[in-house]
């Protein structure tokens, strides 16, 4: 409760809380799972955890793009430093992602040209800027991110830009779920439904969890607030036995989601027949590739890429803790070999990645501490 | 990487329908506005930015109370690195790195 006086209207999250004591029937073990990554950085970073009665289970979902990045594709994207005259453009996120042979960071201080970018669009512009070398994006990210990346392809297509491409490794989030579903060793009872994916496909695209699955869905805000007012609403419908989809985040969540994003990921993008996530393995129509109109601007058609395959370490348990089987202390690895330091597994690496959240919130005391305070 | 950065629009990019400059807890930086044709947006309004692209119109209260969520998360530093990022208004910068430039 210790982040409590930071919180806006402390009041009325302390009203959530006793809702949700008042609503979670004694005899039940309620299992929710918020899928965003965002979300499981700020239940850590709030504490809210604390705030949930024991019977109420809050597992983090898969909902990280770092996290959920095979490190093959990362050995794929790097091989092609080696290219004379490229430029390898990528967020800040994945700078310290380890691939096989070193992090992209690490390429960097080798020699390699490794640049960080805030915007698929400045990736385009460092083109315009080194005409007589290649840009390629390292596209991560869900339908958040996707678009902004369709657009500035479409940009490139525009301004006949040739020396700049894409390495695409957008995924989306309703198979992921449904795999999750699908998981036999998955207990779950209901879902905080992403905010920023939201904004783009809107809440149509979950109604099956309801209407199929008979799993209630609540897209959520990442107020403290608003994370606590979804697992409220999941609570009622799970007590009305009832299951369907509510959106708590309507001042940013239009129910159609932002048909200009959808639009531009249409034209740009195709699914791919299938791709495999870290710790879930592979996941059939659940990424985005981009169409060969644009093939152009396609590094993976454009260029050989190896096509490298790596298997998780297997001391790290990424899987298990993706799936929300174990949690993230459970992990044999988790505070010892793994910290946000020196990652093992890609959990640990960004700030959303339910291990480094943990880590970063609960485990700067010793670990038989932190596992007996761990609810 | 789910970082939603709310700034406010300043000025339309005359000579591009796609560009407007943003004010961004007084930082200003030129933001695309491709995801947000189906809407017409003012200088004045509020947008939420993801990776250099307004991707929704927002309130002003909830502008500000982004801000200060994205502050309580110790992430309101990142978030102002990521928009001073934007445009590569520090091309320099970009272009000074080993094996680089002209």
């Amino acid at each position: 409760m210790k982040y409590v006086d930071e919180f806006r209207a402390p009041e009325l999250i302390a009203k959530a809380g006793e809702e949700i004591r008042r609503l979670a029937d004694p005899a039940r073990h309620y299992r929710i799972m918020e899928v965003c990554g965002g979300h499981t950085h700020a239940i850590y970073r709030f504490g809210l955890k604390d705030l949930l009665p024991s019977n109420v289970e809050l597992i983090h979902g898969p909902g990280c793009p770092v996290c959920v990045l095979p490190m093959g594709r990362i050995d794929d994207g790097l091989s092609l430093t080696a290219k004379p005259d490229f430029i390898f453009a990528a967020f800040g996120d994945m700078m310290r992602v380890p691939g096989t042979h070193g992090s992209p960071l690490e390429y960097k201080a080798r020699g390699m040209d490794v640049r960080i970018v805030y915007s698929p669009s400045d990736a385009l512009k460092l083109a315009r800027l080194n005409p007589d070398k290649h840009v390629m994006f390292f596209a991560i990210g869900f339908e958040t991110t996707a678009p902004s990346t369709a657009l500035t392809i479409l940009r490139a297509k525009l301004e006949g830009l040739h020396n700049f491409s894409v390495f695409c490794n957008h995924v989306t989030i309703i198979p992921a779920i449904r795999a999750i579903l699908d998981s036999p060793d998955m207990r779950l009872d209901g879902f905080v439904g992403p905010g920023h994916v939201s904004t783009v496909i809107g809440c149509r695209p979950y109604e099956w969890i309801a209407k199929d699955e008979g799993k209630p869905v609540v897209v959520s805000g990442f107020e403290p607030l608003d994370i606590l007012q979804s697992i409220v609403m999941l609570l009622r419908q799970l007590r009305d036995g009832v299951a369907t989809v509510e959106n708590q985040y309507k001042r940013v969540v239009p129910w159609d989601g932002n048909r200009a994003a959808l639009r531009a990921m249409a034209e740009v993008f195709e699914l791919r027949s299938y791709f495999e996530w870290r710790g879930l393995g592979f996941i059939s129509q659940s990424a985005l590739k981009i169409r060969s109109v644009y093939a152009e601007w396609d590094a993976e058609q454009r260029f050989v890429v190896p096509g490298v395959r790596v298997t998780d370490p297997k001391a790290a348990q990424c899987g298990e803790v993706l799936k929300g089987v174990l949690k993230p202390s459970q992990c044999k690895l988790f505070g010892r070999e793994c910290t946000p330091e020196t990652p093992v597994g890609a959990l640990m690496v960004s700030s959303e990645g339910s291990c480094a959240a943990q880590y970063n919130y609960q485990h700067h005391r010793p670990v038989s501490i932190a596992n007996a305070v761990a609810l | 990487m789910c970082l939603a950065i709310p700034g406010k629009i300043v000025e339309l990019d005359a000579t591009s329908a796609n560009q407007a400059v943003v004010d961004v807890v007084g930082v200003r930086r030129k933001v695309d506005l491709g995801l947000l044709q189906d809407e017409s947006i003012q200088p004045g309004d509020w947008v939420l930015i993801h990776v250099g692209f307004a991707m929704s119109k927002i309130s002003e209260a909830d502008a500000a109370e982004q801000m200060r969520i994205l502050a309580i998360l110790g992430e309101s530093e990142a978030a102002m690195q990521e928009v001073r990022g934007y445009g590569l208004e520090d091309e320099k910068h970009l272009n000074r790195q080993q094996g680089s430039g002209p």
